[in-house]
């Protein structure tokens, strides 16, 4: 049913030509979404493209401090899982977090100003690049240790199931999703995690971002398995699929296919989403560990480069349209970052602010962002 | 926050029942009232608990709430924060807090910190708890006061009873506290017997308790050493020392208040901690009794610690490793220049 990146090519960095996974034979399917859609995701993964070229000028410009990890090349995953998805599904997923945070609708000055150390910001400032949050839109973070996220995805779906049976007693279905990269693989929390939603029925879809390095370790260098990383979730008693993450009409038809599955199923699956992350781990990698060519050929399968392509081989999308889009992200992610330095940094009030929600000793209780004040959570 | 309990109204009746009992007896009732709260752990269910603290809450609450986890300290206490903060009530049981050392990183990094690093937005009302501190003869890996090192975390709260009344009356407050609450219980103390309050029973964190009015010195303690303190206050008596012992129940929020109080009134403090002397609740209660009574104190405040070794598990040489009723003894003595 699924998508199956070729493999036929020079670089591959996830598998060597002739290895084959144990992933289901591929639909092909990629045709057949609505052209007003395909370009509203086109103008998603845009804005996550300008949002994080900005960014990486606003750390050069030390507008935004620690680590900041760029999401160019892997939006097609963000944008297309988000797309298959229902607004109240949660998800969660680590520290290469900006992308997630926009495609499920955080305004980029929330998103901007929490970088920015500002009261603005998702976190009031106090989370950074590693820790956006909204839950208005089911953003369970942003989560700096590798793979501990992990364990955390899983009982948000445990969560929504308990509800249906034991609070609700109807069923809502909700399915989590729970992102991680494919160095995460080689942490124990994220073997515990699985073992225990295959065990429990847990719906909750764990999706690998298999840009085939951690950090400068390539997969091969540091995974065993590395070509085929769905048979360790296989082990576990869970369906796993090949996915390719750099083609969003892909990613959202097996996405679309695999969450249904689990809903209907109330089961666990996982999900090798091959992608390429095109800049460095975070702001200080001068990607000494890969070649030019490697990175070339990678550069050639953009995933917004295909987007555009398959609309404009439709027909539906002209140079002037294109444009305009491109403008108005332009200066929304501009707005965004003057809305950033205007908002104020926050008070020292916030030092003790959000550590206990019932105020005690110096501890002054808790409140939501300004960016959630007068919304309806539920 | 300051008061401290002396007389207890609900002392009337006379119900006695074990700990666990009374461990069990807060749990199920908070589960009657909040379908929001469940209980995980290995072997809660089926087994009815490696401790019997859970025995027959499978059969009243059923499979979805009483759920029994592979051995994975890590990934269900991860699991049980991501659903406490969808807004759950978790209880985790930790068969021991020793236990505990390899789920370091979600219960230190995520549940006390999720709240601040989401900018207010997410919280995580969850109760850990287990055994906690040298069992009988454990040996080292199995006989961990997790007071010493994770009370040093901000965002969490840690309650420590010495008797089942503390042990029903804290575990309801636990339950429906909206922050993180490390609970920490000894298997020596299981099967103590105690009056136990029927009905709805919490008592409130930071309010220490005087377990016993003295002049003479405060020995200040909390979780099973209280205990030991009541021994060695009564061995004391007989050499006409008077011990006010004080019961600090939880030491985050720490009651220093109270502290202060009886401190200023015999202007001598001991403090009894099961935990290892370095950098550790003992010293910092050592730390803020200095800082807030130096021109009431006769001499600077003395410690009985856990000997600064691994846990032995020979019978006498772990007697002698406790901070027990004759080390305590001797502390008071020195400190009130008796020795
Ligand atoms: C437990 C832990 N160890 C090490 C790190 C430092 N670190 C951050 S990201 C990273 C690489 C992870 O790579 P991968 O999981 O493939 O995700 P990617 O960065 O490719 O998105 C490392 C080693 C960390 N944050 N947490
Ligand atoms: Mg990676």
């Amino acid at each position: 049913m699924l998508s199956e990146p070729s493999t036929s090519r020079p670089f591959d960095v996830h598998g060597k030509p002739g290895e084959r996974t144990s992933a289901p034979a591929a639909t092909g399917r990629r045709d057949a979404v609505d052209p007003a859609l395909c370009r509203q995701w086109l103008r998603d993964m845009l804005m996550i493209r300008e949002f994080e070229n900005r960014c990486m000028q606003q750390y050069q410009d030390k507008k935004i401090g620690g680590f900041c990890h760029i999401y160019i090349g892997q939006e097609a995953i963000a944008v297309g899982c988000t797309a298959a998805v229902r607004p109240n599904d949660p998800i969660v997923t680590a520290y290469r977090d900006h992308g997630h945070a926009l495609a499920r609708g955080m305004a980029a000055r929330h998103c901007m100003a929490e970088m920015f150390g500002k009261i603005g910001g998702c976190a009031k400032g106090k989370g950074g690049s590693m820790h956006m949050f909204d839950r208005e839109h089911h953003l369970y973070g942003g989560h700096g240790i590798v793979g501990a996220q992990i364990p955390l995805g899983v009982g948000l779906a445990f969560a929504c199931k308990y509800m249906d049976e034991v609070i609700d007693g109807q069923p809502n279905s909700r399915v989590a999703l729970a992102f991680l990269g494919d160095g995460a693989l080689n942490q124990g929390a994220i073997h515990e995690a699985m073992n225990l939603a295959g065990l429990l029925d847990i719906p909750c879809v764990i999706i690998c971002e298999n840009n085939g390095y951690s950090m400068g370790t390539s997969i091969h260098r540091g995974t065993t398995m590395g070509h085929d990383i769905i048979s360790k979730a296989i082990g576990y008693g869970i369906d796993g699929y090949v996915v390719d993450g750099m083609d969003v009409l892909s990613v959202y038809h097996d996405m679309s296919a695999i969450v249904e599955k689990c809903r209907r199923e109330s089961r666990p699956a996982f999900v090798d989403m091959r992608c390429y992350r095109f800049k460095g781990h975070s702001m200080s990698d001068p990607r000494k560990y890969r070649t030019p060519e490697e990175e070339n050929q990678y550069a050639s399968d953009d995933p917004i480069g295909r987007l555009k392509l398959h609309l404009e081989e439709r027909g539906e999308l002209t140079e002037a349209v294109l444009k305009e889009m491109q403008k108005e992200i332009r200066d929304e992610v501009r707005e965004a970052i003057a809305w950033s330095e205007a908002s104020p940094e926050p008070p020292m009030s916030e030092l003790y602010h959000d550590v206990f929600v019932e105020p005690h000793g110096p501890f002054n209780g808790t409140s939501l962002p300004q960016m959630l004040q007068g919304k309806d959570l539920r | 926050m300051s008061t401290v309990t002396v007389i207890d109204p609900t002392m009337t009746a006379t119900r006695e029942i074990e700990f666990r009992d009374a461990l069990r007896e807060a749990m199920s009732q908070e589960m009657r009232r909040d379908p929001r709260v469940f209980l995980l752990g290995e072997e809660v269910a089926q087994y009815n608990g490696a401790y019997k603290v859970s025995k027959g809450m499978l059969e009243e609450f059923g499979p979805r709430r009483i759920i029994d986890t592979p051995i994975s300290e890590s990934g269900f206490a991860g699991m049980a924060i991501g659903a406490a903060m969808m807004g759950l009530r978790p209880i985790v049981e930790f068969m021991s807090w020793s236990f505990s050392l390899v789920a370091a990183d979600p219960i230190l990094n995520n549940a006390p910190k999720m709240l601040y690093m989401s900018g207010g937005q997410f919280g995580c009302p969850i109760v850990f708890r287990g055994n906690d501190g040298a069992g009988g003869q454990l040996g080292s890996t199995h006989s961990w006061c997790v007071e010493g090192l994770y009370s040093n975390v901000p965002g969490l709260k840690m309650a420590i009873p010495s008797c089942p009344e503390d042990a029903k009356g804290l575990m309801t407050t636990a339950i429906r506290d909206d922050d993180p609450v490390f609970f920490l219980e000894s298997e020596r103390m299981l099967g103590m017997k105690g009056h136990v309050p029927e009905g709805d029973y919490l008592i409130p964190f930071g309010q220490a308790k005087v377990r016993r009015e003295g002049t003479d010195c405060t020995l200040v303690s909390f979780g099973r050493p209280v205990n030991f303190c009541l021994d060695a206050a009564a061995e004391l008596a007989k050499e006409g020392i008077s011990c006010e012992v004080l019961d600090m129940r939880t030491i985050r929020p720490l009651d220093i208040d109270s502290i202060v109080r009886s401190v200023r009134k015999t202007n001598y403090c001991v403090v009894v901690d099961q935990s290892w002397s370095f950098g550790s609740p003992g010293s910092e209660v050592a730390s803020q009794v200095h800082q807030h009574c130096f021109d009431d104190l006769d001499n600077f405040v003395h410690r009985v610690h856990s000997a600064d070794v691994p846990t032995p598990y020979a019978f006498n040489l772990e007697q002698e490793y406790l901070p027990n009723a004759r080390r305590i003894c001797e502390a008071v003595r020195s400190c009130l220049y008796r020795a």
